[in-house]
């Protein structure tokens, strides 16, 4: 047999540049095609749910991820700007008459142009310190959901309709289906929108922010431009995936977006993988069905053990905390560099590197 | 003005357990450059030990607040040493992160022991109402103010005078001339752990003497944030002041505005603080290089 090629080189800058690189890539990519519209023809509505909520996170994670993991301004204001999205949408639609899709933009700009101006903070902090202010905008803009009695109109809670788009409106009897398809469309238009983004002078001024600010001034990169459109960018996908958690969800209350949401995401991306879009989805999918599997496992050990079945919430929240401790002690970088050695190993053989 | 003084007396309780909480956290971040999110959980479970030793094994009260100091300081070193060490020379958002875990981890391990009722425990300080310029104060309220005034003056006086304060001073400053003296660097980073576990127990027992013993204490944890940074990430003078000026301004706006804003008042303060003066009020302003 010839010789195989071990690595990839690139010749040109086309093939640097280009989405993906090897024929395997495109073989998974097909794959996973595959199995993603196999998926509501396979599984029942309870499976179905799980899979729209994981689809409706991994947005909200490519989101966090551009701030946190490529421009490197941590955030725990996740839930606060989830609210804002949901909110928006949800009371544009249901209150004003607005359609949904006009809405969900709407949502879209409103929560990217509150997060600017919760990214103001940004422009003197960095660190330890914008981790605590953004902490306080988490507080700030849920205190303000909880209080603000124009929001709920004094109940609590805002009911949305059921979707409706373009005349065509989702049926009780497919609902998670047609979910599904919906949502499998945008995650990937976000995913692909969030890949390209990199690619461009915006998203490499993200990545040298990150890895050095003061370098990067000093190269010419616009400090306050480019963090504030990060604060932008990335809120504009927190914000879509608000306001598919309120059409999709159908009632929205401020339980659904305090701190643990704002950590929970951050648990995402630490899982995944800091600074990847493949990561920001691995991570949301895997925080989603930990529970389920904790679960599952509980039921199963609960058969023989009984007093493990009472501690399942307390033994869920522990599973929660120990995966982030073991992930970043043992795989700083997540699933997506795990997935990355497995390939490499194979890419490789038979040299080590 | 009997509105006002009872408010004063109750902020300054609370502002002295906060100062106390807070305390802990600036310790760490002192000498090891952590942020410890898991402080209102080393709260939490410090009020528990102390429960299970007075409440449910009936020990005297000195013995059980002594087994608190035991556990602690043993939580402490085992979280340095197995979660922490491993992390040394990772990012911000990566530390920030394992303690973020810790903290649910600890928190899920109360609940597996002692559930989510609230729990009672019988007072630690008598409860007579004393009249003090026309205001009722529960006597509570003052004997906690000065056991946490006395633990916080022992501990500054121990970062004053002690070798090993002054140890902890060294590392905070520079760490490698310190190695370079013969300090051990691990060890100290041991003793923070233990002295933040430690003082988040005073400020646990504190705390559950004024309240109750439960899960809500770890709330009571986020606002060493606010505290912090009022006084300045690595200034121990001003955790105290910020502790108490918090306390106060808290148990202000509740008694005078609207209970729901004391909530989010710290963080208001917090925000301006930050937009103003970020090194806080007393901390040390650094200069950063490339």
């Amino acid at each position: 047999m010839a010789a195989v090629e071990t690595g990839r080189y690139h010749r040109t800058y086309e093939s640097q540049l280009r989405l993906w690189h090897t024929r395997p890539q495109l073989i998974r990519i097909g794959v996973v095609a595959v199995i993603a519209i196999i998926v509501p023809f396979v599984f029942d509505n309870y499976w179905l749910s799980l899979a729209n909520t994981a689809l409706i996170a991994s947005i909200g994670a490519i989101g966090l991820n551009v701030l946190v993991g490529y421009t490197g301004q941590i955030s725990l204001g996740q839930g606060g700007f989830l609210a804002v999205g949901a909110f928006t949408s949800a009371i544009l639609t249901d209150r004003m008459g607005v359609p949904a899709p006009l809405s969900i933009l709407m949502a879209v700009a409103t929560t990217a142009v509150i997060g600017v101006l919760f990214g103001l903070p940004a422009l003197r902090l960095k660190g330890l310190y914008l981790a605590i202010a953004t902490l306080a905008s988490q507080v700030v803009i849920l205190f303000i959901v909880r209080r603000w009695n124009f929001l709920t109109e004094g109940q609590g809670f805002v009911d949305v309709s059921r979707l409706e788009v373009f005349g065509f409106k989702i049926e009780r009897s497919t609902f998670e289906q047609q979910w599904y398809i919906i949502l499998i469309i945008v995650t990937v238009l976000v995913a692909i929108t969030a890949t390209n983004l990199f690619r461009t002078n915006i998203g490499r001024a993200f990545m040298a922010v990150r890895d050095q600010d003061i370098a990067a001034s000093a190269m010419g990169v616009n400090l306050t431009r480019t963090k504030l459109t990060a604060f932008a960018v990335s809120n504009a996908y927190v914000g879509l995936a608000g306001a598919l958690l309120a059409h999709y969800s159908e009632i929205i209350s401020w339980e659904k977006f305090t701190m643990d949401v704002s950590i929970l995401y951050l648990a995402m991306i630490i899982v995944g993988g800091l600074g990847s879009i493949a990561g920001s989805i691995y991570g949301a999918l895997f925080m989603t069905f930990l529970p389920i599997a904790v679960r599952m496992f509980g039921e199963v050990i609960g058969g023989v053990v009984p007093q493990v079945q009472k501690q399942l919430p307390a033994v869920e929240h522990a599973a929660f905390g120990l995966v982030i401790i073991i992930f970043l002690i043992f795989e700083p970088r997540g699933l997506n560099r795990i997935w990355q050695r497995i390939k490499d190993f194979f890419g490789f053989w038979p040299f080590r590197y | 003005m009997s509105t006002f003084v009872s408010l004063f007396i109750y902020g300054l309780s609370e502002g002295a357990i906060l100062a106390l909480a807070a305390l802990g956290f600036v310790l760490i971040y002192k000498a090891t450059g952590v942020i410890n999110f898991a402080q209102g959980e080393f709260l939490l479970i410090g009020a528990y030990t102390f429960y299970t030793a007075f409440v449910i094994l009936r020990l005297p009260i000195v013995v059980a607040a002594l087994v608190g100091v035991v556990a602690a300081v043993i939580i402490g070193v085992l979280v340095e040493r197995f979660i922490l060490r491993p992390m040394v020379g990772q990012s911000h958002i990566s530390i920030i992160m394992v303690t973020i875990g810790l903290a649910g981890l600890l928190s899920a391990l109360v609940q597996m022991f002692f559930g989510t009722q609230p729990r009672s425990m019988p007072p630690l300080f008598p409860r007579n109402q004393l009249e003090i310029l026309g205001a009722h104060i529960p006597a509570n309220r003052l004997w906690v103010l000065l056991v946490a005034g006395i633990v916080l003056t022992l501990l500054t006086l121990f970062f004053q005078r002690s070798k090993h304060g002054i140890a902890m001073r060294a590392v905070a400053d520079d760490q490698q001339a310190a190695m370079t003296v013969g300090i051990s660097v691990r060890r100290v980073f041991a003793l923070s752990w233990a002295l933040a576990a430690v003082s988040a127990l005073i400020a646990g027992i504190l705390l559950a003497d004024v309240t109750t013993v439960e899960m809500n204490l770890v709330n009571f944890g986020l606002l060493v944030f606010p505290v912090v940074i009022l006084g300045g990430l690595d200034s121990v003078p001003g955790t105290i002041v910020g502790g108490l000026t918090i306390g106060l301004i808290s148990q202000f706006v509740a008694g005078y505005l609207d209970p729901g804003l004391a909530e989010v008042a710290p963080y208001i303060v917090l925000v301006l603080i930050l937009l103003v003066r970020p090194y806080g009020v007393f901390g040390e302003k650094r200069i950063e290089r490339v």
